[in-house]
C-alpha cells in the first residue's frame, strides 16, 4: 500500500505469563509480520509496557489496534507514529581490533558518541543507543574492522510532553479502524 | 470456610447459574468430578469429549446463556479442541473447564499433559491456566464473564489437579468482575449514526444485511422497526436466520453462496448496503473484488476487528446492535422506495413461488421435501439443530425460520458432526421444545456415539438423517469442478435403523414423499429418542450456487430441462 510506513506502538498490558506469547500469537495469526519488539517494567507495578515496531500502511495500523484491544490483557494501544516520539534503540557491537587499526576505530567510536565497555588486545565491545537510522549507519562504519558479534534491543519509543497515558479502566476504548472516527 | 479447589469449582459454577454441565471425566478432573456429587448441577456423560464442547454450544445458542463442558487434561482437553473452534468463529458463549496435571508436573511432559491453553489460544476469546486454588473463582468468573459479553466466545479454564485438591480458607466474592483491558461496552459516537441516518435517507437502493448479531444483541425487536421504518429490504447470512422474520414482507431471504438469487442481485445492484451484526464472510461476499461494487457500506458490529477487515466501509459504527438501532431508528426518515420494491419483487419473479408442496409427485424424495415437511408439519416451531453440507443448505433454504435460536449450525466453521450433540444441547436448554436434528449421513457418523448419550439420559429428541450415500456437498463440487470424478464421496453406510435399535431407540426409514408426514408425526409422538432414515435422491444438488471466486450474481442455476423440483432461484 502506498501509505506504508514503519510503525510504532506502545502496548501496555498486565504483567502475566503469557501475555507476551498471547500479543506474538496475534501477530502470527493474522500475518502481520514484525520487525521488532521489546518489553519491559513500566513505572506502574503489573503494568509491562512493549514497543512493537512494525511496516504497515494506516488501514493495517487500526487493525493492529484494534486487535491488540480485543486481548483481554492488553490495558492501552498507543499508534505513537503520528506523534512527536523519542525511540532509541540500543546495540552492543563486538568488533576486532590490532594496534594498527586501534586509533583509528576509537576515532569512528568517538564519532558516533558511542562508548567502549569491554577492552582486550584483540577485540573491543561498543556500546551505542540511538535511533535506528544512527545505528545502522554506525554499524556499517564499523564492517571494514571486522564485526565478531552484535546484538541489538529493538526499540523503545516514548511521546513528547509532560504527559503520559493514565493506565486505568476509564482509558480504555477502542478505537474504530477508520480515521474519522477517532 | 475451608474449601477443595474442586469445591470452589462447582460453587462458583452454582452462583453463575450453571445447571448443566457436559463432560468426561478422567485422572487430571478426578477431584472435581468427585466433589460435582454434593452440587445441585445435572451433569451429562458425552461420549466423546467433542460432542461436550457442541453440546454446550447448542445449549447456549438455543438458550443465550453460557454453555459448559467439562474435561480431563491431555487427550481429553485436545478433543474439545473442534468444538472450541467452532464456537469461537460462531461467536458462541461458552466455558470449558479442563483438567490439568498437577503444578509441579507442569512443562515435563507428564502423563496425559497437553499445553492446551497454549493449544486453544487462538481459538478462545481469553484463557486461563490455574495453579492455585486461590485463583480459581476469580478465573471462573472472568471466564463467564468474557464468554457472554461483547462478542461473546469461548473461554477456557485449565486447572491443575493439584489445585483442585487443595484446601484453603475461602468465602465466595461479592465484588463485580474487574479487568482493566477488557471494555466489551462499547458505544457509538452520535456523529456516526448521524452520518449513517443520512446515508440512508439518501440512498436510493438500499439493502439491509443481517446477521448473527441481531440475535446475539436481543435486537429483534430493534431490527425489525429499524427495517420497517426506513422501509428497506433485509438479506440474511446463515446465522442471521431467525433474526428477522421469513415472513415479513422485506424479508427477502438468505443471501451467499447459496442464498437466493435475487438478494445477491439486489447487493450487487444497491447503492447502500446496511451490514448488521454480520461479518462480510467469503461465503456471503463472493468475489471480494466486484463486490456491491456501485454501493456506500455501513458496517455496524460489536467488534472492533470486523469493521474494515474484509470489506472497506464509509462508515463503521461499533456497539451493542440492539442499542445502536434503537438509536439510530428515529434518526432515519421513512420513506416508500417503491421503485426498489418493485425492482426486488421483479428479481424475485415467480421463482419466489417455491411452495414444492404442490408440486406433483414423481415419485421421487427429495430432501427439499423432507425440510419442507419438517417445517411444516412442525409449524416451523421446532428448534432444528443442522450440520454441515447439502441438507444444511436445504435446512436453511427450505424451513421457516420465524423464530430466533431455533436454527442452530455450524457456520464459520462448518463442523461436520455439530448436528446431533448440539441437538442435545439444545434439548436440555430448550427442555420444553421439539427439537429435531438434521443431519446428512456423512456428518451424523462423525459423532453417532451421542446417540448412546440420548439413550443414558433418556432425552426426547428427533434426528433426521437426510441420506443419500454421498457426501453430498463435496461430491456436488466434484460434479461441478472435478468432472464428476466421485473421489472418496460415496458411502457404504451402516443400518441407522438398526444402529438406533442397537442403542435401545426408535429407528424409522422414509422413502416415499407421501410418507413424510406420517414418520415425522410418528417421531414426534414417539417418547425417547427417534432416528430417522430419510433415503433422498442420491446425487441431487443445492442450487443456485456461488462458485468460490465468482462475482456473488454470477450463479450457477438448476438446469431448465430438469425437474424444477427444488428450484430456489429465480431464472
Amino acid at each position: 500500500m502506498s501509505d506504508s510506513v514503519m510503525r510504532m506502538f506502545a502496548v501496555y498490558v498486565e504483567d502475566k505469563p503469557g501475555v507476551l506469547n498471547r500479543v506474538a500469537s496475534l501477530f502470527r495469526r493474522r500475518g502481520f509480520n514484525i520487525d521488532s519488539l521489546t518489553v519491559g517494567h513500566t513505572h506502574q507495578q503489573g503494568v509491562s509496557r512493549m514497543t512493537i515496531c512494525l511496516e504497515a500502511d494506516h488501514l493495517t495500523a487500526t487493525r493492529i489496534e484494534a486487535n491488540l484491544y480485543k486481548l483481554v490483557n492488553v490495558v492501552r494501544v498507543e499508534d505513537v507514529t503520528p506523534h512527536p516520539s523519542v525511540a532509541r534503540d540500543l546495540a552492543l557491537v563486538k568488533v576486532s581490533t590490532s594496534p594498527e587499526s586501534r586509533s583509528e576505530l576509537l576515532q569512528v567510536v568517538e564519532i558516533y558518541r558511542a562508548q567502549v565497555v569491554d577492552f582486550n588486545p584483540e577485540s573491543i565491545i561498543v556500546e551505542i543507543t540511538g535511533d535506528e537510522g544512527k545505528l545502522d549507519s554506525f554499524i556499517e562504519a564499523l564492517r571494514p574492522y571486522g564485526i565478531i558479534e552484535m546484538v541489538r534491543t529493538g526499540v523503545v519509543a516514548m511521546a513528547r510532553g509532560p504527559h503520559a497515558p493514565q493506565v486505568s479502566p476509564e482509558f480504555v476504548s477502542a478505537r474504530v479502524p477508520e480515521e474519522e472516527s477517532v | 470456610m475451608r474449601s477443595k479447589g474442586a469445591q470452589i469449582i462447582w460453587e462458583t459454577l452454582v452462583r453463575e447459574g450453571v445447571e448443566v454441565v457436559f463432560g468426561y471425566p478422567g485422572g487430571a478432573i478426578l477431584p472435581a468430578y468427585d466433589a460435582m456429587l454434593e452440587y445441585p448441577i445435572r451433569h451429562v456423560l458425552v461420549r466423546h469429549e467433542q460432542g461436550a464442547a457442541h453440546m454446550a454450544d447448542g445449549y447456549a445458542r438455543a438458550t443465550g446463556n453460557v454453555g459448559v463442558a467439562m474435561a480431563t487434561s491431555g487427550p481429553g482437553a485436545t478433543n474439545l479442541v473442534t468444538g472450541i473452534a467452532t464456537a469461537m468463529m460462531d461467536s458462541s458463549p461458552m466455558v470449558c473447564i479442563t483438567g490439568q496435571v498437577p503444578g509441579a508436573a507442569i512443562g515435563t511432559d507428564a502423563f496425559q499433559e497437553t499445553d492446551v491453553t497454549g493449544v486453544t489460544l487462538p481459538i478462545t476469546k481469553h484463557n486461563y491456566l490455574v495453579t492455585d486454588p486461590a485463583d480459581i473463582e476469580s478465573a471462573l468468573r472472568e471466564a463467564f464473564y468474557i464468554a457472554r459479553s461483547g462478542r461473546p466466545g469461548p473461554v477456557l479454564v485449565d486447572i491443575s489437579k493439584d489445585a483442585q485438591q487443595k484446601e484453603i480458607e475461602w468465602s465466595p466474592s461479592l465484588e463485580p468482575v474487574r479487568m482493566p483491558g477488557y471494555r466489551p461496552d462499547l458505544t457509538a459516537p452520535a456523529t456516526e449514526l448521524e452520518r449513517a441516518a443520512e446515508m440512508i435517507d439518501q440512498a436510493e437502493r438500499p439493502v439491509i444485511l443481517g446477521g448473527h448479531g441481531i440475535t446475539m444483541s436481543g435486537g429483534m425487536d430493534a431490527f425489525r422497526k429499524f427495517a420497517e421504518k426506513a422501509n428497506i429490504p433485509v438479506g440474511m447470512t446463515l446465522l442471521g436466520l431467525g433474526g428477522f422474520p421469513i415472513d415479513h414482507e422485506l424479508n427477502q431471504g438468505m443471501m451467499g453462496m447459496h442464498g437466493e438469487s435475487w438478494v445477491n442481485q439486489a447487493i450487487q445492484e444497491a447503492d447502500l448496503l446496511i451490514a448488521l451484526g454480520m461479518r462480510f464472510d467469503d461465503r456471503v461476499t463472493g468475489n471480494l473484488k466486484n463486490y456491491a461494487q456501485n454501493a456506500k457500506k455501513i458496517h455496524i458490529d460489536i467488534d472492533p476487528t470486523e469493521i474494515n477487515k474484509n470489506v472497506r466501509v464509509d462508515v463503521g459504527i461499533v456497539g451493542d446492535l440492539n442499542e445502536t438501532l434503537w438509536r439510530l431508528t428515529p434518526m432515519v426518515r421513512s420513506q416508500p422506495r417503491s421503485d426498489w420494491l418493485a425492482r426486488l419483487a421483479d428479481l424475485r419473479g415467480e421463482a419466489s413461488v417455491r411452495d414444492i408442496q404442490r408440486l406433483p409427485d414423481n415419485g421421487h424424495l427429495y430432501a427439499a421435501h423432507v425440510i419442507n415437511d419438517l417445517s411444516h408439519f412442525t409449524g416451523g416451531q421446532a428448534i432444528i439443530a443442522t450440520d454441515v453440507g447439502q441438507h444444511q443448505m436445504w435446512a436453511a433454504q427450505y424451513y421457516a425460520h420465524n423464530i430466533p435460536m431455533h436454527h442452530i449450525t455450524s457456520g464459520g466453521l462448518g463442523t461436520m458432526g455439530f448436528a446431533l450433540p448440539a441437538g442435545i444441547g439444545a434439548k436440555f436448554g430448550q427442555p420444553n421444545k421439539q427439537v429435531w436434528v438434521i443431519a446428512g449421513d456423512g456428518g451424523f457418523q462423525m459423532t453417532a456415539a451421542e446417540l448412546s448419550t440420548c439413550a443414558q439420559e433418556g432425552l426426547d429428541l428427533n434426528i433426521a438423517i437426510i441420506n443419500n450415500n454421498f457426501l453430498g456437498m463435496v461430491r456436488q463440487w466434484q460434479e461441478f469442478f472435478y468432472d464428476k470424478r466421485y473421489s472418496a464421496t460415496p458411502m457404504k453406510n451402516p443400518d441407522f435403523i438398526k444402529l438406533a435399535e442397537a442403542h435401545g431407540l426408535t429407528g424409522l426409514i422414509c422413502e416415499k414423499r407421501e410418507d413424510v408426514e406420517s414418520v415425522i408425526t410418528q417421531a414426534e409422538s414417539t417418547p425417547g429418542t427417534v432416528v430417522v432414515d430419510f433415503h433422498v435422491e442420491q446425487e441431487d444438488t443445492v442450487y443456485p450456487m456461488v462458485p468460490t471466486g465468482n462475482d456473488l450474481h454470477q450463479m450457477i442455476r438448476r438446469p431448465q430441462a430438469e425437474n424444477p423440483l427444488v428450484e430456489t432461484a429465480s431464472d
